[in-house]
């Protein structure tokens, strides 16, 4: 299978939260210190937040010779990667964060870039010797600078450059507190990846996951990239099945501290946390509807396991399934009107959707006698799922209205699939040499890798969403 | 964590069925929240504000165990893979907990169930959930009325043994009966 990359035509219009607004109609660096973007001479002066929305209109204005001297393909594993060269940025040591490093690091996991020589003494306003880098085999480059300011903040700018045609591909400036110095990394990544590809990066969305060592568990979110850890929740009580709010500012998660499974929902930023769903018996598994006004939780307070609708407060609680089997895991669509879920009514685990407002399940997953944890893609097209033949179990995926199905692991004890905002990746656990580790994967299984080897035990991973 | 288990004879059993410990409400439970300062808590919107808010701030909140009633005495049941079938042999205890139920009726009793580590967590909590609400219903043809017993399900959290293999999987397959 092959994919094609080819530059949009868009100039970079990142508008990150913590910036001035740009001066309107503004142009390359000179004019307005604080948040420059350069624009090709074709495409007209406009507003830069029409310009990001009229990102798809703008590349029609681009002359084709352009876009196709920057086309790559990509097939199989070890295929043809988009080589860039990314220099150090100058005084990133002074800043603490190895900007580049990280910029580096999640261009390859994507597993779209291949990073080339970027030895040099760059920043955003130096003129590359293209040649050189032609030589170095790169089609693209990358560098920039820190500068601490006044207030404490650093100003962290960058530029991105066309090696193949000599051209400069704009850039920007953002002023962010230390605390968020790897956000403005995983930014420009986002950045260079979004201009490079034509896709939205999702460098810079957080992840959570449990851990375990011991008897101490902890529920951390974390960058995509598995660093700049911080924990939401320490116990000495298992914490299972974390569900991301649709605005990222919310977790809802299943803990134990009480003797038993009691759904609570927590603000990240400060901690206030709330049981919404304590029930007679066992409650858990909650999935959030894609407007946030509604959580799909499993409670057996009417006996056995079946799948019931409430508000985030846990009032208004209605049931959907009406079975006498285990009806669990429910995810909602990304419109909201369907939700799939596991059941066993048919003797195994199996997948089913159902109308979020009730009515007859619908059976989806045929293949083998034990399929569960259902995932779905942010178009809505890709089922992903655990499958289990004889031991093992890995992580597959379906594509709903083909029903091709594939296995996308080479691993053999797959949990706990999570796509990612932009549909491209699926981050799951699994077990390698004696560990619980974290793992990314191209939807075709081509491209994996590992996030994290500390040693601890990791679980449960839950992709956050577009926006922090 | 280890799981105390003492095995007791009937006669033991009653005469401390009397200084049982008290359910847990979840109202009692409140979480141990970390004191850390937080200079990210107010108004963590986006900010415009010099040195303002981070974007990625996270407060950590510490919750600890809250009911280590020591004189807990659990019983085991165990279970065949995939099935909550009681087995015969279990029926005896199953039925001297009922009848101690059916004398009491202010005494109560939690039945948490249990299952090995292979399958999803999920999955695995529903089926525990189905092993302790076994017990439950055979204890409530026995005597017991429904509002002594609440059914409820670790999966495949509490393990009783870190085996990997069929030995450790059989003695975590099980529900455990422990007064309230």
């Amino acid at each position: 299978m092959t994919r094609q990359l080819t530059i949009i035509g868009a100039p970079l219009a990142y508008n990150a939260p913590a910036c001035p607004k740009p001066a309107h109609g503004t142009r390359f660096a000179e004019a307005n210190p604080q948040h420059f973007m350069v624009t090709p001479p074709e495409t007209p002066q406009s507003h830069p937040r029409r310009r990001l929305l009229a990102g798809a209109l703008a590349f029609g204005a681009w002359p084709l010779a352009l876009r196709a001297q920057f086309r790559v393909e990509i097939s199989g594993v070890g295929g043809t990667q988009l080589p860039i060269g990314v220099t150090r940025f100058r005084d990133e040591d002074k800043s603490g964060q190895s900007i580049s490093g990280i910029v580096r690091a999640d261009l390859e996991r994507s597993g779209v870039f291949r990073v080339v020589d970027s030895a040099g003494e760059f920043d955003e306003t130096s003129r590359p010797n293209f040649p050189e880098w032609r030589g170095r085999g790169a089609d693209a480059l990358a560098s920039g600078s820190t500068t601490r300011l006044a207030d404490g903040r650093f100003d962290v700018r960058f530029k991105l450059w066309d090696v193949v045609k000599g051209q400069d591909l704009g850039g920007q400036a953002m002023a962010v507190v230390t605390a968020d110095l790897r956000l403005a990394a995983h930014r420009i990544a986002d950045a260079v990846y979004e201009k490079l590809t034509g896709d939205k990066g999702v460098f810079s969305t957080r992840i959570a996951y449990v851990t375990r060592v011991a008897n101490r568990y902890t529920l951390r979110v974390t960058d995509a990239d598995g660093e700049g850890g911080q924990v939401a929740l320490n116990s000495t009580q298992p914490i299972i099945s974390p569900a991301w709010a649709p605005d990222g500012k919310s977790l809802a998660y299943v803990s134990f501290e009480s003797g038993k499974a009691v759904v609570w929902s927590q603000d990240v930023a400060t901690g206030e946390r709330r049981a919404i769903a304590n029930f007679r018996g066992s409650n858990s598994a909650p999935a959030w509807s894609p407007d946030g006004r509604t959580l799909a939780v499993t409670l057996s307070r009417e006996g056995g396991s079946q799948i019931y609708l409430m508000d985030p407060s846990g009032s208004n609680v209605r049931r959907v399934t009406q079975s006498s089997a285990i009806d669990t895991e429910p995810v909602f669509t990304p419109d909201g009107k369907v939700i799939y879920f596991v059941s066993d009514r048919g003797g195994s685990p199996q997948i089913y959707r159902v109308g979020a407002g009730g009515g007859n399940p619908e059976r989806v997953t045929f293949t083998g006698n034990y399929n569960i944890s259902p995932a779905l893609s942010p178009d809505g097209r890709v089922l992903a799922y655990v499958n289990r033949n004889g031991n093992e179990f890995k992580i597959t995926t379906m594509d709903i209205a083909g029903g091709t199905v594939r296995t996308v692991s080479d691993t053999a004890d797959d949990e706990s699939p999570s796509f990612a905002p932009n549909g491209k990746l699926i981050i799951y656990a699994t077990r390698a040499q004696g560990r619980d580790v974290l793992m990314t994967t191209t939807l075709d299984g081509r491209i994996r890798t590992r996030l994290l080897s500390s040693g601890v035990d990791v679980r449960e991973p839950i992709w956050g969403p577009f926006g922090r | 964590m280890t799981t105390l288990r003492i095995t007791v004879s009937a006669a033991v059993l009653s005469a401390v069925l009397a200084g049982c410990g008290s359910s847990v409400k979840l109202d009692d439970a409140a979480p141990v929240v970390d004191a850390r300062p937080n200079p990210n808590a107010a108004g963590a919107n986006s900010g415009a504000r010099p040195g303002g808010a981070a974007q990625s701030a996270v407060t950590t909140v510490d919750v600890g165990a809250n009911n280590q009633a020591a004189s807990n005495l659990a019983r085991v049941v165990y279970f065949d893979f995939d099935s909550y079938v009681l087995r015969d042999e279990y029926k005896p205890l199953i039925e001297s907990h009922a009848r101690s139920l059916s004398a009491v009726k202010t005494k109560k009793m939690v039945i948490e169930g249990h299952t090995d580590e292979r399958g999803g967590r999920e999955y695995n909590l529903a089926l525990g959930q189905r092993r302790a609400e076994a017990v439950a219903k055979s204890m409530m043809l026995l005597g017991a009325s429904d509002g002594q017993i609440e059914a409820v399900s670790y999966g495949k959290e509490r393990p009783a043994s870190e085996g990997h293999d069929e030995s450790a999987w059989a003695k975590n397959r099980r529900a455990e009966l422990k007064d309230r």
